[in-house]
């Protein structure tokens, strides 16, 4: 058996901790965002998205579901007969989710 | 132990067609299931995008929320609501194999481990709601 040290245990609990975020936070988000905001059910002038622990929240809420997408998307990829270029997938994977998470994190603080 | 990894040329590959996951339906719900993690990550870049028109001001995020509302985003809305649920149900599902919980010496049935994660996110997304409520301007 040859040990060779590899990442996979970040970008599996990274995907582990977005799966669990994506199930039990995004569908009541999908909701207001998509159909109560839009429709007018309820108004919201964007107040909320200032306060500190909302951002962190928020963080959370967008980030972990991007590596969630990340590692699933590149293992499908892989299965759909794309193992040839798994290199660039993995780049292209994981690479749109760290660039996502910085996108986040600048886009949280700015607001 | 200590060795050194087979010659990869020498390694048996078996070939798969792209389409493979067509042939059965399971496999057809398990891609179903991979394509879920796309537009939950597709909602979150515009809702991403609607958090950042409040760097322009408050007007311009209403006029993000009120752009929604075109039948083009209600019904991509929709889609992902309906890929967002089929990955929470398929997540409760796994999550009772993968976790499986113990009370004294009895094993808990994934019937009920699920059933207690769906009742768990009812109440999370009831707490969700009612904070946006409160904290909305």
């Amino acid at each position: 058996m040859t040990t060779e040290k590899t990442t996979e245990p970040l970008w599996w609990g990274l995907f582990s901790a977005g799966g669990v975020v994506a199930a039990f936070l995004v569908p009541i988000h999908i909701v207001l965002v998509g159909f109560a905001l839009p429709l007018g059910w309820i108004s919201d002038s964007g107040a909320l998205y200032r306060i500190w622990w909302v951002k962190l929240y928020l963080f959370i809420l967008i980030v972990l579901p991007l590596y969630h997408w990340g590692h699933r998307h590149y293992f499908a990829l892989n299965h759909m007969g794309l193992k040839s270029m798994s290199k660039l997938l993995a780049v292209l994977c994981y690479g749109g989710a760290i660039i996502g998470t910085a996108v986040t994190a600048w886009i949280l603080l700015k607001v | 132990m200590s060795g050194t990894r087979p010659d990869p040329s020498r390694l048996y590959r078996p070939k798969m067609p792209a389409t493979w996951w067509l042939r059965k339906k399971s496999y057809f719900l398990f891609m179903l299931r991979e394509l879920s993690s796309v537009f939950i990550a597709l909602f979150l870049v515009v809702y991403l995008v609607q958090i950042y028109q409040l760097t322009k001001g408050p007007d311009a995020y209403i006029a993000f929320t009120q752009k929604l509302s075109s039948p083009g985003w209600i019904l991509f809305h929709v889609v992902v609501l309906l890929f967002a649920l089929y990955h929470s149900v398929t997540w409760f599902q796994s999550s009772a194999v993968v976790l499986p919980v113990r009370l004294g010496d009895r094993l808990v049935s994934r019937q009920t481990v699920t059933a207690l994660h769906i009742v768990a996110w009812v109440i999370i997304s009831l707490a969700v709601l009612i904070l946006f409520l409160a904290l909305r301007g």
